[in-house]
């Protein structure tokens, strides 16, 4: 039947359907090639298209992207809804600033303070002497360690105390959310040692090297978008191999995984834990390049915002998270601009908008079967003038079947 | 029934096509501000790039006009409005008109610096009046200091600040606290004080140089100091150890939604000016508003200005605030801080006959307020205000009856002596 319906459809479609064939038929091919777009558009569209400005601004979305990329591991993938990712991100960036904190805060700047050489918000809390805690991070090296690695020790404790528990779905998620608020409280609780509800501010230079200035922002989005390339690289290859189908596995029919002798909870607690490491860098990344961090990132709403790009994005969309988070954060952006009065409104209306409508996300749209459709459609118009017999349109392309295997 | 041809994966296209289009409108947006620019540079190049043309200057305004602070910045909002409206109405800045670009902090502090960077390195604005709470002034401050931007901050705050890119309009700690303590030690005998805050450092500095000036100057003691979380709103037990120490005097820093329970309850409680003397440093009229004078009549506040100020200028400046905003609104010490901003900068910007962000700093120190509402006011070097400390008695009908009013005081952000 294919090739009776084939061989009455004009050249240009069935050149267009062999190119897309050969290109996209390939889930993983297809896969590569949109990876490599988005790597050009990071590494060479947005650097070439916007000033410094709105360059360090996509910078700062693109450290959200990775919470996104850890939620649609452990939630598209995993079915692990985790409303508190803000925790690690906001730890990861707490590590960074600690340490840039620590080098900002030298004698010779801070010499108007009762006990010269440490931060400014301990010497206003009587601090005398830096907590233990804050030692570490004095060296580069360990703050380099600690900024994955603290967050992941927080996650596997987690993982330990629920996984192990059988503890999941909507108890999961509502405990991640108390994380959330009890981690927020104690920051903003313990204001000697943490900067308080002011967070870790004035932050200057990372080993002698301003961060401040225009180079360095550069750099430092380049520096951060290749890491992200990285995390969605790694993310790839871990959906392609077999843990990947088991968390496919887990989402779906957890028992059945159970019962074939896995370890359903040591699954979900790799990928807990790497969502919780990829926040991490993206919380790290993001002190780098705002200069200051602060308890807001930590609390329940940031966590909640973080769920919502990779909604919008598409939940099991490695790509689409990254692109979701771009595109609210850029609306968020840009209808503050616009309307510094009602701008909330538009975003909750937007969010709403997107569930309602698109409930997969962007990477839920069908941009192929419409432009297909309108396509043939168009040469179906065409061909109607010319040739008044063939008056019925082909339907909807439908798929060759020699790559139904693909899924 | 699947076919690969419209495989959810594609659509990632589209969100490529997405995010181009952002792209394209952040470019768009670009450009459009391009012409302004390139106008701005050439006719006032002696600005340093600002965006200052034949006919207009643009300033910013950087508050939250949402989120939990609104309510508190929403005065300053308006009298940065209003002064900037009379300021146009006598013939603007230099000849030219003072053209605002308001932007929305949201009372979140990353969203604040996101703004500020908005301001100076895409509006190029002349200068910014704006922030509110201390972490968004830290948040910013970096910014400013960056990019050699100008800020004038309206709020009484903590001190232990001051950077070359901020005039501080409002009182710092030693203003507000000294010589509230020496009055209420002289006048009402007192020797024994309980401070009480909201956890967070303005609250908790402000008390430490309290406790500093309690011991070492005024010889008396520090009889209980306790923090509570912003937003807290069950004070029983505080209350009650109140009425078990019975000190005597009350020190309140006490911010935000918690005011409310914190009078309500001490009056349900059965504490009220009668048998407790209080001193706050945190109710201006607008939060007295919501408190309900009924629930504070009798306590003191210490500030730099009441709406009830008896002097000409203040009663021409709170008939046209409320010839603008409303009969029924209320000034409170912040919004006539904020109401000094742009008529400072206006004087230094003419002292400077530049709106170069360097020569208007160094124009700033000693200039001259006589207009101001409080009275008068002048810059002192730090950048921070000399101003008179009031001290005011609430009344039922949500104003303050003012008792105490001081000398000039020296701002000092750095006391020894008190750190």
């Amino acid at each position: 039947m294919p090739v009776a319906e084939s061989s009455r459809r004009p050249a240009a479609s069935v050149a267009l359907r062999h190119v897309t064939t050969v290109l996209f038929n390939d889930a993983r091919r297809r896969e590569n090639i949109y990876f490599g777009v988005l790597a050009v558009l990071l590494l060479v569209g947005f650097p070439l298209l916007l000033d410094t400005f709105h360059l360090n601004l996509v910078g700062k979305y693109l450290t959200y992207a990775f919470v996104a990329l850890g939620l649609v591991l452990c939630w598209g993938y995993g079915g692990i809804l985790s409303l508190g990712q803000g925790v690690f991100f906001g730890l990861g960036g707490y590590c960074m600033a600690m340490f840039l904190k620590l080098e900002a805060s030298d004698i010779a700047s801070t010499s108007i303070q009762s006990t010269p050489g440490i931060p400014d918000f301990m010497d206003w809390n009587q601090l005398t002497k830096l907590p233990a805690f804050w030692v570490p991070f004095k060296s580069l090296f360990l703050t380099v360690v600690a900024i994955p690695l603290v967050p992941s020790v927080l996650a596997l404790a987690l993982s330990a105390a629920m996984f192990k528990r059988r503890v999941g779905g909507v108890y999961f998620a509502i405990i991640t959310q108390a994380v959330a608020a009890i981690l927020s409280i104690l920051i903003i609780g313990q204001q000697g040692y943490t900067g308080g509800v002011n967070g870790i501010t004035d932050l200057k230079t990372l080993h002698g090297w301003d961060i401040r200035s225009d180079s360095a922002k550069m750099i430092l989005y380049f520096v951060n978008a290749a890491l992200l390339l990285g995390a969605i690289a790694l993310s790839f290859s871990i959906i392609r191999s077999k843990l990947g189908r088991l968390l496919l596995a887990v989402r779906d029919r957890e028992e059945r995984v159970l019962f074939t002798g896995y370890d359903v909870a040591n699954i979900k607690t790799v990928v807990f834990v790497l969502a919780a490491a990829f926040s991490a860098v993206g919380g790290a990344m993001f002190t780098l390049q705002v200069g200051f961090m602060s308890p807001s990132f930590v609390g329940i709403v940031p966590s909640i915002e973080m769920v919502i790009c990779a909604a919008v994005g598409g939940r099991t969309s490695l790509l689409g998270a990254v692109y979701g988070t771009l595109i609210v954060n850029y609306g968020k952006t840009y209808f503050s601009e616009a309307f510094p009065e009602l701008w909330l409104f538009v975003i909750g209306a937007l969010f709403i908008a997107v569930v309602m409508i698109f409930p997969d996300g962007l990477a839920g749209l069908d941009l192929r079967k419409a432009l297909h459709g309108l396509l043939t459609r168009a040469s179906g118009f065409a061909r109607k003038r010319k040739k008044p017999a063939a008056l019925v349109p082909p339907a909807a392309p439908s798929a060759p079947q020699t790559n139904a295997g693909s899924q | 029934m699947h076919s690969p041809l419209s495989t959810k994966t594609l659509s990632a296209g589209l969100a490529v096509v997405l995010a181009a289009t952002g792209a394209l409108l952040g470019c768009s947006k670009d450009s459009s501000k391009g012409v302004g620019e390139t106008q701005a540079a050439t006719t006032a190049s002696a600005a340093g790039g600002l965006a200052v043309s034949e006919k207009e200057v643009v300033v910013g305004q950087l508050h939250s006009a949402t989120g939990t602070m609104a309510i508190s910045e929403t005065g300053s909002i308006e009298a940065e409005r209003l002064a900037i409206d009379q300021i146009n109405q006598a013939g603007g800045l230099l000849g030219k008109q003072i053209k605002i670009i308001q932007q929305d902090g949201a009372s979140d502090w990353p969203t604040f610096a996101e703004k500020a960077k908005l301001l100076l390195e895409e509006d190029h604005v002349a200068c910014v009046f704006g922030c509110w709470t201390s972490a968004s002034r830290k948040a910013v401050l970096p910014v400013f200091e960056k990019d050699n931007g100008l800020l004038y901050y309206p709020t009484f705050y903590e001190g232990l600040e001051q950077s070359k890119n901020v005039f501080y309009t409002g009182q710092e700690a030693t203003q507000q606290i000294l010589a509230g303590l020496d009055w209420i030690h002289k006048e009402k005998n007192a020797n024994t004080f309980f401070l009480i805050g909201s956890d967070y450092i303005w609250p908790r500095t402000s008390n430490k140089i309290a406790r500093k000036h309690i011991e070492n100057v005024l010889k008396g003691s520090v009889v209980g100091e306790e923090y509570y979380p912003l937003g807290y709103t069950e004070f029983g037990s505080l209350i009650n150890k109140i009425k078990a120490v019975k000190p005597d005097v009350v020190y309140a820093i006490v911010v935000g939604g918690s005011n409310v329970s914190f009078y309500k309850q001490l009056k349900a409680a059965g504490v009220t000016a009668q048998n407790q003397t209080l001193l706050t440093i945190s109710v201006t009229e607008d939060e007295l508003l919501g408190i309900g004078g009924e629930n504070m009549v009798g306590y003191y506040a210490a500030m730099k200005y009441f709406q009830s100020l008896d002097n000409d200028n203040n009663k021409k400046f709170v008939a046209a605030f409320k010839a603008k905003y409303g009969p029924n609104s209320v000034i409170g010490d912040v919004t006539q801080a904020a109401y000094l901003g742009p008529w400072l900068y206006k004087a230094a910007v003419e002292k400077a006959q530049s709106f170069d962000v360097d020569k208007v700093v160094a124009a700033s120190p000693g200039i001259e307020l006589t207009t101001a509402p409080e009275g008068y006011v002048k810059i002192h070097p730090n950048h921070h205000l000399w101003s008179k400390l009031r001290v005011g008695q609430a009344q039922l009908d949500g104003q303050y009856k003012v008792v105490y009013e001081s000398e000039l005081i020296e701002p000092n952000p750095f006391p020894k002596g008190y750190q």
